[in-house]
């Protein structure tokens, strides 16, 4: 760390940020140097996102300092962020998003220059990416639109980048594409820039961060060295201990009943069984679970009872309602539980919602607070509160856990399993290998087709690679 | 992805042609510089209000009050424009501000579009008739001019809407600014990021909507020779359809002004084509809507197919 004599890009000097009476963040001193490779972990409601938007200068601390080597603002001193929910815009093409963020693409050619510089940085990143920097971005895949994300906080934008805020890049790439990003960082900070990286994937933070800080409950509660960490000391300072290899075991000799799905492409499920789809990201198991639900629930003359329930994983789209408080996001899929003659009973309904508030372990004070004002794990929560809260028999997953962090995703794991073994059936879909070899029975897909079923012992994450990618290489 | 979901462009230009070559077997008259310019000469102020809504619908917004306007833009230029020009110029510029000064208000204070524009459309009107309660006024003598002036080869219809439709396009396609602008409708979230003023952005689409709301006051003024407060309330639903028929959306900022432009010529075309065949006038307006209708469901139908494929 011959760099650490260098000016730092931002300083933080007991910066805090209140909302109301909510001290999201409580004092936190802090300095990024050129070189420094910041690994940022902390559980969902931690204070990651406050912290992002004080460096980023999108929110002014309610007390204590900032300051910028070099700039007064964040833009001026070249600190860039890249966000988990995805911020592009989707009518424009990759080029003209470029645009959006750089207002120094000006004159008659700034089409041409746009085009060159994004793709000069995708290249760079992302060798053999194949994306068209004339495509409108609704017309890519989510990886892809990440990998364009990343790609224009990267690009020179009038100004350097220095800093660059990485907020959960990897959750919808696939392996190969994750490690090119992480190779890069790796290149970047060497080169004198700097990465704030926040992932819930550990084994990212360890691979890329020279050093580590722990956030929880608005506080920093470690900042080390990575080499001073372990992954298991990591887990127990965010406050929760993680329960290794529980999984898989028990699971193996549970008795599951008749088969309950059966599609024509070859996905089977039992009841109450756990079925896991797997494979690298967007090769068909988000649209082949969009295709079961849909078929199970898009009927007219379907009765009041529903077949199955969906929980989205690209929230915006397809989860939550925005304008709604986090009551109603829950209760809208058991209201034919408690109506009487086509009313609601409130009563029941908040009875119920504050039922799965406690279960589940939202984290708020008042469940009619919009649901907004939560954070993006719990809002994940809340529709796994809503779906778990229905009848349906089946529940469909679409890659959940994108962005939550460890601790909620053990809470609903072992939600999962418990209620699996009351006879619910689980299709889920997930990038993370980790959870698909928690399943019963795992499909892994390959170019939109099933290439792979496996059942224990064979659920390895060896196997799974070895599916997801024996085509490719033979071709 | 399908072809048509592809280049958008394609159905609107196909259901101009198709409509276009009807019109001219049922009427080969119409097939001349002169025919042309009848057929088409009321569809330069509609073309100008629907580039005005699509400004709107480009932000995410909806304007109920574009017809109310352009008949109190008429009003205006039958009456001051024409007896005290600059004072005209004046009220106009005002209303332009007017607009821009809307569209800031729904975004600072997160009103709803459609019911600002809605009351909106009420002023409008009001001052309409407090301008000219009965019918009457004139068109100053050049705008008079200018919109019966007679171009070698094409029609003044014809060359207006080129005009109209390159000038867009270079404008919301082409340019930065537009590309910002047609940001704020696809992600006003990702705008605001990135630092820039989406109340600003909103207030530049609305001023812009505004200047062409007062084109086309003017341009219809300058074919009909004089105004009346309720010249024209219609082009509020024609000018959404206008954009729709086009290719644009009404949200995601999805749009496209030469496909407006083309919008709206087919509208007009579609009232023209209905009397051709002789069709009673009780019959023209929801013939009109069953064309409407028609294309929609073509476009609908592609657009699925393109992304099942």
């Amino acid at each position: 760390m011959s760099e650490h004599e260098s000016v730092p890009i931002v300083t933080l000097t007991d910066a805090a940020k209140h909302f109301g009476p909510v001290r999201a963040l409580d004092g936190v001193s802090l300095s990024v140097r050129p070189g420094d490779c910041l690994g940022l972990v902390g559980h969902n409601g931690a204070g990651k996102s406050t912290l992002v938007y004080l460096v980023n200068g999108g929110f002014a601390p309610s007390a204590g300092e900032i300051s910028f080597s070099g700039a007064d603002d964040a833009a001026g001193a070249g600190v860039r962020s890249v966000f988990q929910e995805l911020s592009l815009c989707p009518n424009l093409t990759v080029a003209e998003n470029l645009r959006i963020s750089n207002r120094a693409l000006t004159g008659a050619g700034w089409r041409r220059n746009a085009r060159a510089i994004i793709t000069e940085s995708l290249d760079e990143i992302f060798p053999g990416h194949g994306i068209d920097p004339d495509t409108e971005v609704d017309m890519l895949p989510i990886a892809e639109r990440q990998m364009v994300e990343i790609a224009i906080g990267f690009a020179p934008r009038g100004t350097e980048a220095r800093l660059v805020i990485l907020d959960e890049p990897t959750s919808s790439l696939d392996a190969g594409i994750a490690e090119q990003l992480l190779t890069h960082i790796k290149s970047y900070c060497a080169a004198g820039g700097a990465v704030i990286f926040i992932s819930h994937m550990l084994g990212e933070v360890f691979q890329v961060a020279s050093r580590i800080i722990v956030l929880k409950d608005g506080r920093i509660v470690a900042e080390r060295a990575t080499e001073d960490f372990t992954r298991q000391g990591l887990v127990e300072a965010m406050g929760h201990v993680a329960a290794e290899g529980s999984a898989g075991t028990d699971l193996a000799e549970r008795q599951t009943g008749e088969i309950v799905i059966r599609t024509e492409q070859g996905l089977t499920a039992r009841k109450g069984e756990i079925v896991g789809l797997s494979g690298l990201a967007g090769h068909g198991q988000a649209e082949a679970l969009a295709k079961l639900y849909l078929s199970q629930s898009s009927n007219w003359r379907a009765g009041h009872e529903p077949k199955s329930v969906f929980v989205a994983g690209d929230r915006p789209r397809d989860g939550i309602l925005p304008l709604w408080s986090i009551l109603n996001n829950m209760s809208i899929s058991f209201l034919r539980q408690i109506e009487s003659w086509g009313f609601v009973d409130r009563a029941a309904e908040r009875a119920k919602a504050e039922e799965w508030k406690k279960r589940i372990g939202i984290r708020t004070e008042d469940i009619t607070n919009p649901v907004l004002s939560l954070s993006g794990g719990n809002q994940q929560k809340v529709l796994f509160a809503r779906a778990l809260a229905s009848t349906a028999p089946v529940v469909i997953m679409d890659d959940p856990m994108r962005g939550v962090d460890v601790g909620t995703k053990q809470d609903v794991y072992a939600m999962i399993r418990d209620e699996a073994a009351h006879g619910r059936t689980f299709m889920w879909y997930s990038t993370e290998t980790e959870e698909v070899c928690q399943c019963d029975r795992v499909f892994v897909f390959r170019n939109g087709e099933i290439s792979a079923e496996l059942v224990p012992p064979n659920i390895t994450e060896e196997r799974i690679l070895e599916a997801s990618f024996h085509m490719q290489e033979a071709s | 992805m399908s072809f048509f979901s592809r280049y958008r462009i394609l159905l609107p230009v196909i259901s101009l042609a198709v409509l276009l070559a009807a019109t001219f077997y049922m009427q080969p008259r119409a097939m001349s510089y002169f025919g042309l310019n009848l057929l088409f000469n009321l569809a330069v102020p509609i073309a100008l209000a629907t580039i005005a809504q699509m400004m709107i619908l480009m932000v995410n917004d909806i304007d109920l009050s574009i017809g109310a306007f352009v008949s109190l833009v008429a009003c205006v230029t039958a009456t001051f424009l024409n007896d005290a020009p600059l004072l005209g110029l004046l009220i106009l510029a005002a209303l332009i501000l007017a607009y821009a000064a809307m569209g800031a208000v729904i975004d600072a204070l997160e009103l709803p579009a459609i019911v600002v524009t809605l009351g909106m459309s009420f002023v409008w009107g009001g001052l309409a008739l407090f301008i000219l309660p009965s019918p009457g006024g004139a068109a100053p003598g050049w705008l008079r001019t200018l919109m019966t002036v007679k171009p070698p080869l094409m029609p003044m219809a014809v060359v207006a809407s080129i005009l109209i439709a390159f000038v867009t396009h270079m404008l919301i396609i082409r340019s930065g600014f537009g590309t910002v602008l047609r940001g704020v409708g696809g992600n006003a979230r990702a705008i605001s990021r990135a630092g820039l003023s989406v109340t600003r952005l909103k207030a530049w689409a609305y001023g812009l909507a505004g200047f062409f709301g007062v084109l086309a006051g003017m341009a219809l003024v300058g074919l009909t020779t004089a105004a009346d407060a309720n010249i024209a309330l219609r082009y509020t639903l024609l000018s959404i359809a206008g954009v729709i028929l086009g290719g644009g959306e009404f949200t995601g900022g999805k749009v496209s002004p030469t496909g407006a432009v083309i919008g709206a010529l087919t509208l007009t075309l579609a009232a023209s084509f209905l009397s051709f065949l002789r069709l009673s006038p009780d019959w023209q307006i929801g013939s009109q809507g069953a064309i409407l209708i028609l294309v929609l469901t073509a476009r609908l139908i592609f657009s699925r197919k393109g992304d099942a494929a």
